[in-house]
């Protein structure tokens, strides 16, 4: 066989380079496979708050308990109201009694007289579960108890759930809590079973002004997903990097 | 090897299959990543999505209501609480009328205060509202024995 010092090098390099080339890199994927293949579905719940529009009625808070069978009279629930009023002394008073389940009612904040002429701002901010893009309740889960699905929801497997009550330490936003019949992890669900079926959260079904909405990030003409895209938005402590899908419209400085 | 060291050795072995086995009994079979899901998020025995899913819906909203009492809609439709949906204090309608076959409604003043009670707070719309001071004005009555809910305006009480 004759084989020039030449052809030795050239079939070298050849053959390295067509062995390199792993057989999928001559496969067409169609846009489907690939979505799938980076679990892109074409669902990404997120939230929006005006809380220029809250006024403090607690209703959202009221229908979420009845909603989600949350046990009525004790502090617990998936969702609250917080007001906060900051005075012209720079003195913020801020609560959130049973969650806001009642409404604000009284100018009195902890049996504290508030006179109103001292007031700079008042105002009512509801949170609920950001249901971050990277859940810290999720990642130190020991036993796969709470996941996220594909279209951007935080659950919790009831059956699963061992009660240890490492996602409540670890949510930034102190949305975890211990339900104490079920005695398991519990979170708001975006009221899974009602967003599945085309019906709204019951938080913002049951809110009269429009304070809260719901909508799909990945469906452009969606009127939520209008509002975060080309209006000013914020979210609640960026810096834990948690990347929080609950979007705010008018957000204070002493907002935590 | 000596047998005090092939001893222990065994006992280690047999507890790692024992751990297996029990593991194999005790993890559900559906316990995995959904397709296009990833491994950090998405670990989870599946059918759990689907307990979620089945829920119990209870708060119907003001369509289901309205396929019966079209009138009592239609009352408040034409009043500025047209924004309150029924059930915020009509309760959750569930299986109504099968069950429960009836609703108790909150006419207490607890309910009409959440919005009514006048807060001064100049940058939330509350202190916009139509309010009151809730100690001044006629304390401890109901507010519905002279303001009709569905038709709030002062001018037709």
């Amino acid at each position: 066989m004759n084989c020039s010092r030449r052809d030795f090098i050239k079939n070298t390099f050849k053959t390295t380079l067509a062995s390199a080339l792993p057989l999928s890199a001559f496969k067409m994927l169609s846009p489907a496979e690939v979505k799938a293949y980076t679990g892109d579905s074409s669902i990404r719940w997120v939230f929006l708050v005006d809380t220029q529009k809250c006024v403090g009625c607690g209703l959202c808070v009221k229908a979420c308990k009845h909603e989600n069978e949350i046990p009525y009279a004790p502090p617990i629930t998936r969702t609250w109201v917080e007001r906060y009023v900051l005075m012209k002394n720079g003195q913020a008073h801020i609560e959130s009694p049973y969650g806001g389940r009642d409404g604000y009612t009284d100018t009195k904040i902890r049996e504290n007289e508030i006179p109103p002429e001292q007031i700079a701002k008042g105002f009512f901010v509801p949170k609920l579960c950001n249901q971050c893009k990277k859940p810290a309740c999720v990642q130190v889960c020991p036993v796969g108890a709470t996941y996220q699905t594909l279209d951007g929801v935080v659950l919790v497997d009831r059956k699963w759930c061992i009660g240890c009550g490492y996602c409540i330490m670890a949510c930034p936003y102190g949305m975890r809590f211990f339900h104490p019949i079920h005695r398991v992890a519990e979170k708001c669900t975006f009221c899974y079973h009602r967003i599945k079926q085309g019906m709204k959260t019951a938080c913002v079904q049951n809110c009269p002004f429009g304070a809260r909405r719901i909508g799909n990030l990945k469906d452009p003409n969606d009127p939520v997903t209008k509002v975060i895209m080309t209006e000013r938005v914020s979210v609640l402590k960026d810096e834990y990097g948690t990347k929080p899908q609950v979007y705010y419209i008018g957000l204070d400085t002493n907002v935590r | 090897m000596k047998n005090h060291v092939l001893r222990p050795l065994w006992v280690v072995l047999a507890g790692i299959a024992l751990l297996l086995i029990v593991r194999h009994f005790i993890v559900p079979r559906d316990f995995g990543v959904e397709e296009g899901g990833n491994f950090t998020y998405n670990y989870h025995r599946l059918s759990s999505k689907d307990d979620w899913k089945n829920f119990k819906v209870k708060y119907r909203g003001r369509e289901y209501c309205q396929e019966c009492h079209e009138e009592n809609a239609a009352s408040i439709l034409d009043s500025p609480h047209e924004i309150i949906e029924c059930e915020n204090c009509h309760g959750p309608a569930v299986d109504h009328p099968d069950n429960p076959e009836t609703l108790a409604i909150d006419t207490s003043r607890a309910q009409c205060l959440r919005c009514h009670a006048y807060l001064p707070y100049p940058t939330s719309q509350r202190s916009e509202l139509p309010g009151i001071n809730p100690h001044d004005h006629n304390p401890g009555e109901n507010c519905v024995d002279c303001h009709n809910p569905h038709n709030p305006d002062l001018e037709t009480m």
